[in-house]
């Protein structure tokens, strides 16, 4: 039932919204799609600024990036996959794209950046290790190892010399593939001609550039954690340049963010004023404050803090809090753009609420469990394939 | 060539008919399905287009429930193939009408309490456009555009994503609650096949809906769209609706 006025204030409508439009389409799992792939392309663009720039600094951190891209590109599609209709047949995607729809490249763009970048990427890194673990290992270790190494033993300096230049050419092909795939869910919402909130050229470049600050804070901390878990000094001057990249890829970020805004507010279309008393409304807190306050000001701020700071365990607690805002903050970011943008009538005469349920299957509960996974996933990723010498890990 | 031998020849037919199968199997799977259409009807010779006549509309709601039960469309909220809005205008402040449409018109309209107004209904329905946004996203291409114009979904085949909901200008699309995949009006596309008019229009007391083929000469469309002044919605959005609105007032989304 479309509601009558006084059941349009217990539904959370406001105003007139089209009657199909009771039903918000695309949930927080939706959110979460765009935030997951973000931190995938970012950790990776952090990995690849070592191996193809011979950023020294960042080296403690350069297989602990890899691994976390890798665990949490491989939860990716599971949001969306839990969102869809049908399931069963999102296969079809695969044999018969359709060619003008700007989601049917999804699976492809996926599957380049996972098998052919990703993937290959870890393998050639960590081969030598792969045959060592294989010639030393006993039982079904052996085993695992053996079929990781695809039966290759081959780890003399001319072979491995092969797998460092493939290696870096695969870095190479890898970047534009970490743009193209965090660029392209950008694009998925900024060709929606029909939502004034998503359609702007300027969407894949902000989900860009927010998904490097999403994935170097993420690596950021992670490193944080690792170095906490080994009880092991960190090693500062990494932190302080991964703080560094953080600090300008957030400036680059918040200027085009910040571009968009102003050309939207100067420009005032026909949908300014609704899209305008929506952020002050019901994107407020996730908008205003989460967003553009607690996730963007106060971190680029700390981070400011930390580059100035003589202390290191002041300059260590200021990153760590710079880095768990930062990922609010580029959370909030997706969430504005998914949920917010369907919080609008296209009339532009109404309002929306979008109402979370907790154990449905696109509700909270199923949301918590799908950010907790990369992180088990990690955590199983570095126990076969250490980011540091062996001996470090059992002590 | 030499003949082959019984086994060789038993084998080499079964492994034919096996690929031949799986082809086909294959092929009807990923394929999307004819639409339901009167048999020996040629889509290619009609090209079809709706008139809606605002001045027309009483706001009976009959449409609205004809197009539920002939096309078995869900009675819960948001399932909606046709629906009609009812604008208030008042004359000082046209940028900011009141529109109302209690379970799209279903049930009519309860009795106006505003004073000095500028009230109308419009009928609203899937536009059928001829650049049609939801075509264009289908990642499946389960939803397409028939040759006579009209825009259907396949939903043995439709993977319910949502982007072509979120692609339509006109809030026109919903998910079915039942079959979990995109719907739409179809313009009775079962009807119209077999010469008949689509439920909004047959039912419609005022004759405020009609269907037309711009492809019949014939047709009075034609002297319908050269007589009147007539609008599409959102033109700005390019996507060629193919229905049109006879004494449209410019405030209407």
């Amino acid at each position: 039932m479309v509601p009558c006025d006084e059941e349009a204030a217990v539904s959370g409508v406001e105003g007139y919204i089209y009657p199909n439009e009771l039903e918000l389409q695309w949930s927080l799992l939706i959110v979460l799609y765009p935030f997951i792939t973000g931190l995938v392309a970012g950790a990776f663009i952090l990995a690849s600024l070592e191996r193809v720039f011979n950023v020294q600094a960042v080296k403690p951190t350069y297989r602990l990036a890899l691994l976390t891209a890798l665990a949490f590109m491989v939860v990716a599609p599971l949001p969306l996959q839990l969102h869809l209709g049908h399931p069963e047949r999102s296969f079809e995607m695969y044999l018969t794209p359709h060619t003008t729809s700007a989601m049917a490249m999804f699976g492809f763009v996926y599957l380049w950046y996972l098998m052919a970048v990703l993937v290959v990427e870890i393998w050639l890194e960590y081969r030598k290790e792969i045959v060592i673990a294989w010639r030393e290992a006993k039982g079904i270790r052996r085993l695992g190892y053996a079929v990781l190494a695809l039966g290759s033993r081959n780890i003399s300096d001319a072979a491995l010399r092969i797998d460092d230049r493939a290696g870096r050419l695969v870095t190479i092909i890898g970047i534009p593939s970490a743009f193209l795939l965090h660029g392209y869910v950008g694009f998925i919402f900024g060709s929606v001609k029909a939502n004034p909130w998503w359609s702007t050229p300027m969407m894949p470049v902000v989900f860009l550039f927010s998904a490097i600050v999403s994935g170097i804070a993420l690596v950021m901390l992670m490193y944080m954690a690792a170095t906490w878990y080994r009880r092991i000094p960190v090693d500062m001057t990494c932190l302080d340049t991964i703080a560094r990249y953080l600090l300008y890829a957030f400036l680059i970020d918040v200027s085009l963010e910040l571009l968009d805004l102003l050309h939207r507010i100067y420009e005032a279309d026909e949908s300014f004023k609704t899209l305008d008393f929506m952020v002050h409304t019901r994107l407020f807190v996730s908008q205003i404050v989460l967003q553009l306050i607690v996730g963007t000001a106060v971190p680029i701020a700390l981070l400011g803090v930390g580059r100035v700071a003589a202390n290191q365990s002041v300059r260590r607690a200021v990153y760590g809090v710079a880095g768990v805002l930062t990922l609010i903050g580029i959370f909030a970011m997706r969430w504005n753009v998914v949920i917010g943008g369907q919080l609008f009538s296209k009339s532009f005469l109404g309002y929306t609420t979008y109402k979370l349920d907790f154990a449905t299957r696109e509700g909270l509960g199923v949301a918590i469990l799908l950010l907790v996974l990369p992180f088990i996933l990690l955590v199983a990723l570095v126990h076969v394939l250490p980011p540091w010498p062996r001996h470090r890990v059992t002590g | 060539m030499p003949v082959p031998d019984r086994r060789t020849f038993l084998m080499q037919t079964g492994k034919l008919l096996v690929m031949t199968a799986s082809a086909a199997a294959a092929w009807d799977y990923v394929m999307a399905n004819e639409p339901e259409k009167a048999p020996g009807y040629d889509a290619t010779a009609h090209w079809w287009a709706m008139i809606i006549d605002v001045e027309k509309c009483i706001g009976c709601g009959l449409c609205v429930r004809a197009c539920k039960t002939e096309n078995h469309v869900s009675l819960g909220p948001a399932s909606f193939r046709t629906w009609v809005e009812r604008y208030e205008i008042d004359p000082a402040d046209p940028e900011h009408p009141h529109v109302d449409s209690p379970n799209g018109g279903y049930d009519g309209f309860p009795a106006s309490t505003k004073k000095g107004v500028k009230t109308f209904f419009v009928p609203k329905l899937c536009n059928q456009c001829a650049d049609s946004p939801c075509v264009q996203v289908c990642p499946v291409g389960a939803t397409f555009q028939t040759p006579d114009g009209v825009v259907l979904v396949d939903k043995e085949y439709c993977l319910g994503c949502r982007y072509c909901v979120q692609a339509c200008p006109y809030g026109c699309r919903y998910i079915d609650p039942e079959t979990h995949t995109a719907d739409k009006c179809t313009l009775c596309y079962h009807r119209i096949t077999q010469g008949l008019k689509p439920a909004c229009v047959e039912i419609c007391p005022t004759g405020a809906r009609y269907l037309g083929d711009l492809k019949d000469p014939n047709d009075p469309i034609h002297e319908f769209l050269r007589t009147h002044t007539v609008h599409v919605l959102k033109p700005q959005m390019a996507t060629h609706p193919k229905t049109f609105y006879n004494g449209l007032d410019g405030a209407v989304r």
